[in-house]
């Protein structure tokens, strides 16, 4: 992810010197490959779905679909409990992954700590879907470890206080375990950047602390942390082994209900079934491209 | 300053219990299966299920598969944009973000509805060409890393003095591509593969749409029916995990340092 940046930046690499006829038809073929299987796999399906959303069951055009995602009780309330995890995941997991890469680029802990914490964030983050929802389950399950010595030592049992693994906090508690070390692992490079020079620059001009990350510090490195925190959004908008695991079908969220429609049509209409997907890629395009377009933002500053 | 140090020490210490408490409690959770003492016996029982290794076998070969897809793919166009088209690497790389902007649910709805037994291209008609389109399906959820992995290897070596050193000794273009510019790129493609691996090995959404008998839905269903079979999965899986990524630390570790821009 962090060459991003510098790639875009690099898109004009120094023409071929020897451009001969057939050598660049070489080139074309041996990149063509890719570009067979970008149209077959990525680009086809999903114009397919994009151009169904604004069909009818006779192939017309029509605006039903998209109209009904917001008037169907059912579709906008997938949505909304959808974004609301998305955004309590990704704003919590944005600030304290923040507030553990922050702790050991410039925390001033022990040197060794560092290299564990990306290499064990490199293992979270990818740990995900359905052997997530088992941790969990065995940890803060009915009968999980935390949940029974809990009991045991304290006579308290958290699923008293109405706390329950199966339902928004839960799965947002759950989401964190991959959404963190994500932060941590996207955002150490833009804590590298910050230069040693503009934190001594400031002390010397006599501004405390405080005004170092509130006047040159943040400025420089928000665009990276709401881009991320954007990222984390999309990244849970659009999981789904997770939740299924955990809650079955129980929490109706987008994409366990278009889960049960490609199996099974259970809005009795296939085109809304495709407005349906065609509403989470507007949303997660949406909070993608605001993450490449503000990442583009601060990698100027880490060169 | 010492604030700022306790500070830190706390954000590590809630982290780590965050981190560190669901392995510990999923692995001590594992080992309740005999009443009233510690056993491994739930490891024996998911090791001797037939299903487990049908389905873990299944996924390996796809993995592999989508490894070798991915390669071939990936290899030569960065190899060509670097040395030939630099013009479409903006295109190139917007592609290869495409499958982390698309949810993979939406990806293979969209499989399902272009590739069904009524279109022109029959793929869910079969077993065998369902498991190319789970492949197929597999390479695009892995070519954000694939692709990345490979660009960043691709650049830390001249591409362009190999190429012309090879083709001064009367070297054709498939020996340039694998037998000079691959062995170069060895380490990015293994660090590719490894998370390939890692990202395919417990998919559950795509094999699961596409109906194949793969370790994904297989942890769905056993997750669903057992009590202590599930934790000692999620170990395996966190097992699994960790190997891949400690493989990725251990090719690139020659290589990190020139890749370093």
């Amino acid at each position: 992810m962090a060459q991003e940046g510098q790639a875009l930046s690099q898109a004009s690499a120094p023409p071929a010197r020897t451009v001969q006829l057939g050598q660049n038809a070489w080139a074309w073929i041996g990149v063509s490959p890719f570009f067979i299987f970008a149209l077959m796999f990525l680009i086809l399906p999903t114009l397919y779905l994009v151009i169904g959303a604004f069909q009818d069951a006779q192939g017309n055009f029509t605006l039903v679909n998209v109209a009904q995602l917001f008037t169907q009780a059912s579709i906008r309330s997938a949505y909304w409990i959808s974004i609301k995890i998305s955004v309590a995941s990704a704003v919590i997991g944005g600030l304290f992954g923040f507030a553990l890469a922050y702790a050991a680029v410039i925390g001033g802990l022990p040197q060794w700590l560092r290299p564990t914490l990306m290499t064990f964030s490199g293992v979270a983050s990818q740990f995900a879907g359905v052997p997530l929802a088992f941790a969990f389950l065995a940890t803060l399950g009915r009968t999980g470890l935390v949940t029974t010595l809990l009991v045991m030592l304290f006579d308290f049992n958290i699923y008293s206080t109405g706390f329950n693994l199966l339902s928004f906090w839960g799965l947002t508690l759950t989401y964190l375990y991959f959404q963190i070390p994500l932060m941590i692992l996207i955002i150490t490079p833009a804590l590298d950047g910050l230069r040693r020079e503009w934190r001594e620059a400031s002390e010397i001009l006599g501004a405390s602390y405080w005004q170092y990350w509130r006047y040159v510090a943040l400025p420089i490195l928000w665009p990276a942390i709401v881009g991320t925190t954007l990222l984390l959004f999309a990244n849970s908008f659009g999981a789904i082994a997770t939740a299924y695991a955990l809650t079955g079908s129980s929490l109706n969220i987008v994409t366990i209900l278009l889960y049960a429609q490609i199996r099974g049509d259970v809005l009795h209409d296939q085109n809304l079934g495709y407005a349906l997907a065609l509403g989470m890629i507007v949303i997660t395009g949406l909070s993608n491209g605001a993450y490449i377009w503000l990442r583009a933002r601060s990698d100027r500053w880490q060169r | 300053m010492k604030q700022q140090k306790i500070g830190s020490w706390i954000a590590i210490i809630i982290g780590t219990l965050y981190f560190v408490v669901p392995l510990i409690g999923t692995f001590e959770f594992s080992l309740r299966m005999r009443r009233g003492e510690y056993s491994f016996d739930a490891y024996r029982v998911v090791f001797a299920d037939p299903r487990f290794q049908a389905t873990f076998g299944y996924s390996t070969l796809m993995a592999l598969l989508t490894i070798a897809v991915g390669v071939l793919i990936v290899v030569p166009t960065s190899y060509w944009i670097q040395l030939r088209l630099p013009k479409l690497r903006p295109l190139v790389e917007f592609i290869t973000l495409m499958p982390l902007v698309i949810p993979a649910i939406v990806i293979v709805f969209g499989y399902l509805r272009l590739y069904n037994t009524s279109s022109i291209l029959p793929l869910t008609g079969s077993a065998h060409s369902t498991d190319l389109l789970l492949v197929f399906s597999y390479v695009a959820l892995a070519l954000p890393y694939m692709y990345r992995a490979v660009d960043t290897g691709m650049r830390a070596i001249d591409v362009r003095v190999l190429t012309e050193a090879a083709e001064n000794l009367g070297a054709r273009w498939p020996t340039i591509l694998f037998r000079v510019i691959l062995p170069n790129v060895r380490a990015a493609i293994l660090s590719g593969a490894f998370l390939t691996f890692a990202t395919v090995i417990g998919e559950f959404t795509m094999a699961s749409l596409l109906n194949r008998p793969a370790f994904g839905p297989y942890l769905q269903l056993i997750g669903a029916n057992r009590a202590y079979e599930p934790a000692a999965l999620a170990v395996i899986a966190f097992l699994v995990t960790w190997a891949c990524m400690g493989l990725i630390n251990v090719v690139g570790h020659g290589k990190q340092i020139k890749a370093a821009p």
